[in-house]
């Protein structure tokens, strides 16, 4: 490309450089490749601000609305949007402008717990199917492929059901769902691994198949099962919201986005405002992950563009 | 899948008609059987996990937290708590392949009886809705690939993106808020008036179909206008996968040297692209739309609730409040089973289609 | 300069460039040749565009790649001057492009008789019955010994060599005057390619076509064709007739018929080919 000598750019011309001198700098120059890539891509970056100001709102959030979530003033009922009440109030009279803001809390919580849950759930599964092979593969995998094959938003439900509601209930419920995509990927990136020479290396060492998966298997499948997490995260806010929604997940007073449209779906005809706003809300920061997401897949495997 | 490769190879070079091996199709057969089998058998299983051993106490949840002390103990007894594990689960499948999923709490009658008879509402609208899909899914695909790169690709996509966004219940209030109550363009919500109800006699209880053949054109026109907007909105869901699946394997296949060969041959690039790239893309496309078909009948339960559609969604929802677990077990068992058969049916779809498969 | 007859194709100073979002290749830069009635070889080796420069004399070349040339004439008109349409009527028809690997030049879920059948009712407007008597016809002159059974067969049920030759079947049943062969024989077996090799040779010449034979086989091009042009990093660097290439002058030639195994002169080391970039100037 371009060899640019201008003072100040030599990190630059170091990182761009056809002929790295170590594997360090091969790797970081493919990594600012990509991040050049990235920035080349409008919507990526839309997406990447979203998901960035979700992070912010819900960091700041008592800072951004000062009030309380669950303030009611029963004389301030189903008030318009106004300078005041800027998405206006609900039918307790609490603010909406100050719930939709702690409410990003709520999702955010939902989404990282249930990538807490599901990440290692996947990866071990996958990675203990891809390593040991043989019969422990088959049937890790059929198990696998059963979950898949059902219906993950009832399968919820049933699990729902049967734990009861609430948000730990739905959380849990949806990475119990959620893992068998996650399996899959790591088993992949496992099969490639095990018969590297560095496994190898360490099987003669006398190493357990423990270690090795924990120590050596486990951390080089963790960036695929990352990027398999953005791309999943709409997928996660949509079904979390659908449950609030059906009333199976976080239950009133918390102000979860899903939950706040099913309230307000009484009022839909007369103030509008009361349903739509945390729907919007939901659409976007799901609309933000879906682009980032998107976007890290075309950076970082650019035959699927 | 995992019976593909005791045939394939079996004689594209010699033999002198189609590669012969009756052998080799029954055994892919009885491979696809098996498969079906232990999913169902997989099915099952988490059913019966879900309704036995997660709850804490599995007769509470059925009899509810007020049942006399006599019912309680009927129903122990009838669930057959104090066997082992695998003995009650060896009763609950040989219940459930009878067809007997137990008695609704909520409506007394079998489980199986009210699945009957709330289904094809579902049916009914997902498959209006995957019709919209496909119909309007697969040309913006080919149109996005075709265009790769230039502005009617990046709206589609931006289309796709939308609706793998938005919240399917929060569109169906804001169709119905806009569509319904300020235009008045389309039904509320149910499948009918009241004024149209327990006119047609049912007979498929799919309300089009059953209006049709009763002759009786205005209910259904007005079911057309009640399932109209529930089934746009599920369709728009079908439509973004659809068009995203096909945008990327119309991009792959119009890489291909074949279609260099078929443009060399003078065909016009409609030819080029509708012929031959989409003959080859319809392979894959006929288990997308199957996909797509499955995940309809999902995101039926959160729309059915927002247009009070009286489908198999809201059953199990309705079920699920009033903690009737088995109408709820009974609901994931059919929508799982349909699942299965979905796949089945995309499977065997593929090697027809697929002359390589076959 | 040209050949015996009046030249079918004139190409005058062809430039191909394709636009990347980094920088622009020049693909091809100012090839010029003609051709009569006769067997053209156009020899490289990869990336020296000489498949590009056989796919834009048929305006083929894919979207970022952009043809621009004083004349590509055919016959005396500039097909450069054509309208799609035009040109619709040209490719196929008067023009035809056999490509190199019939696994992947034809299309997988048609039977071949139905793409055979379908060029030629295109150009022709014949009726079904008469498309398909023809393409029997066109299956047996390529020496498919049962053309009913590969009329009906998918391409992954024939063997590359029959493939090609349906390929070859496919491409001349309308009747074309110049055939473009790019590499039509690198992808199949040694044995099969002399055969396929024979019968292209004995279609065009009882059928009096040009032919545009591109390879990278400098013995097969010369032992075949009537006139060779060598081409190098997008620029023909020398032309001659085939039984004159020993007497090559061009430094990048003699590399290539030096680097090339001899069985009557052993050597234990074959000399490594040398590139100047100089030649490409």
């Amino acid at each position: 490309m371009t060899a640019l000598e201008a003072p100040g750019a030599g990190w630059r011309a170091w990182l761009l450089t056809a002929s790295p001198r170590s594997r360090l700098q091969a790797r970081l120059g493919a990594l600012y490749l990509g991040w050049l890539a990235f920035l080349a891509n409008p919507l990526a970056l839309a997406g990447m601000a979203i998901v960035l100001a979700l992070l912010a709102t819900a960091l700041l959030a008592p800072l951004l609305a000062p009030g309380s979530p669950y303030a009611q003033d029963l004389t301030q009922r189903l008030l318009p949007p106004s300078a005041e009440h800027w998405f206006g109030t609900d039918e307790l009279g609490r603010d909406i402008y100050t719930r939709v803001i702690h409410g990003g809390r709520v999702t955010l919580t939902i989404v990282l717990l249930v990538a807490i849950i599901v990440a290692p759930l996947g990866l071990a599964i996958g990675t203990a199917a891809g390593y040991f092979g043989g019969l422990a593969d088959t049937v890790l995998m059929r198990i696998t492929d059963i979950f898949l094959a059902f219906p993950r938003l009832i399968l919820a439900l049933a699990f729902v059901a049967a734990l009861g509601p609430g948000i730990e209930n739905a959380v849990i419920a949806i990475a119990l769902t959620a893992w068998p995509p996650y399996a899959r990927v790591a088993r992949a990136e496992t099969l490639t691994l095990r018969e590297s020479d560095f496994i190898s290396a360490v099987r003669l060492q006398g190493a357990s198949a423990l270690r090795i998966l924990l120590r050596h298997v486990m951390p080089l499948c963790l960036s695929s099962v990352i990027i398999r997490v953005a791309l999943d995260m709409a997928g996660i806010i949509l079904t979390a919201a659908g449950l609030g929604f059906l009333g199976l997940g976080a239950q009133p007073p918390i102000p979860e986005w899903g939950a706040m449209v099913s309230s307000g779906r009484e009022f839909l005809l007369d103030q509008w405002w009361v349903a739509t706003i945390p729907g919007i809300a939901i659409f976007v920061v799901s609309l933000g992950f879906n682009l980032l997401g998107d976007g890290l897949r075309d950076v970082l495997d650019p035959k699927r563009r | 899948m995992a019976s593909g490769a005791t045939s394939d190879t079996a004689g594209p070079r010699a033999g002198p008609t189609r590669p012969a091996g009756r052998g080799g199709w029954s055994l892919r057969a009885a491979g696809l059987l098996g498969s079906v089998l232990l999913t169902f058998f997989g099915l099952l299983a988490i059913t019966f996990v879900i309704g036995r051993v997660v709850p804490i106490d599995p007769v509470l949840a059925i009899v509810g937290d007020r049942a006399l002390p006599a019912v309680y103990a009927r129903v122990r007894q009838e669930l057959a708590l104090d066997e082992p594990l695998y003995v009650q689960f060896w009763i609950y499948l040989s219940k459930v392949l009878q067809g007997d999923f137990g008695t609704s709490v909520i409506t007394s009658r079998p489980v199986l009886e009210d699945i009957l008879r709330f289904f094809p509402a579902t049916i009914e609208l997902a498959t209006l809705a995957t019709i919209i899909g496909v119909a309007v899914g697969v040309p913006m695909g080919v149109i996005g690939a075709t265009q790769h790169g230039r502005w009617p690709d990046h709206l589609i996509r931006v289309v796709g993106l939308i609706g793998y966004s938005v919240p399917i219940f929060w569109l169906g209030l804001v169709g119905l808020l806009l569509f319904y109550a300020k235009l008045d363009w389309v039904g509320g919500p149910g499948r009918l008036d009241v004024y149209y109800e327990d006119i047609v006699e049912p007979v498929t209880r799919l309300l089009l179909i059953d209006a049709a053949l009763a002759g009786e054109w205005d209910v259904f026109a007005n079911a057309f206008s009640h399932i109209l907007l529930p089934a746009s909105i599920l369709g728009y869901f079908s439509l973004a996968y659809i068009s995203r699946m096909t945008r990327s394997f119309m991009l792959e296949q119009l890489r291909q040297e074949y279609v260099t060969t078929a443009r060399a041959k003078g065909l016009s690039e409609a030819r080029v692209v509708w012929r031959h790239a989409l003959g080859n893309v319809m392979v894959p496309l006929v288990t997308v739309i199957a996909l797509s078909y499955a995940s309809l009948l999902e995101g039926a339960v959160l729309t059915e609730t927002v247009f009070a559609w009286p489908g198999l969604g809201r059953y199990i929802t309705d079920s699920l409040f009033n903690v009737d677990m088995n109408a709820v077990l009974g609901g994931t068992i059919m929508v799982g089973s349909v699942f299965i058969g979905l796949n089945l049916l995309s499977d065997m779809l593929y090697r027809i289609l697929d002359p390589r498969a076959r | 300069m040209t050949g015996e007859l009046s030249p079918i194709l004139e190409v005058e100073e062809l430039e191909v460039r394709f636009h990347t979002r980094q920088e622009v290749v020049e693909a091809v830069r100012g090839v010029t040749f003609a051709l009569g009635r006769e067997k053209l070889g156009i020899v490289g080796e990869s990336g020296s565009g000489k498949s590009v420069t056989g796919r834009a004399i048929l305006r083929l070349v894919p979207a970022p790649g952009e043809t621009r040339a004083r004349w590509i004439r055919f016959e005396g008109t500039d097909l450069l001057g054509l309208t799609e349409r035009q040109m619709r009527r040209i490719r196929g028809k008067r023009i035809s492009m056999v490509l190199q690997d019939p696994k992947f030049s034809l299309n997988p879920v048609m039977t071949i008789g139905a793409q055979i059948v379908e060029a030629y009712r295109i150009h022709t407007g014949a009726s079904l019955a008469a498309a398909r008597q023809r393409a029997l016809e066109m299956l047996e002159a390529v020496r498919i010994r049962d053309p009913e059974r590969v009329y009906g067969a998918y391409p992954h049920e024939l063997s590359g060599g029959m493939g090609q030759r349906a390929m070859i079947a496919m491409m001349l049943a309308p009747d074309p005057d110049l055939l473009i062969a790019d590499e039509p024989t690198s992808a199949l077996d040694v044995t099969v390619q002399m055969q396929v090799l024979a019968i292209i040779d004995d279609l065009v010449t009882s059928r009096g076509m040009g032919l545009i034979f591109i390879s990278h086989d400098l013995n097969l091009v010369a032992s075949f064709c009537d006139r060779v042009l060598i081409m190098y990093r997008g620029r023909v660097v020398e032309t001659c007739r085939a039984e004159e290439l020993h007497q090559a002058r061009h430094p990048y030639t003699r590399g290539l018929l030096a680097s090339l195994p001899r069985i009557d002169q052993p050597a234990s080391d074959l000399p490594v080919l040398e590139r100047d970039p100089a030649w490409a100037r």
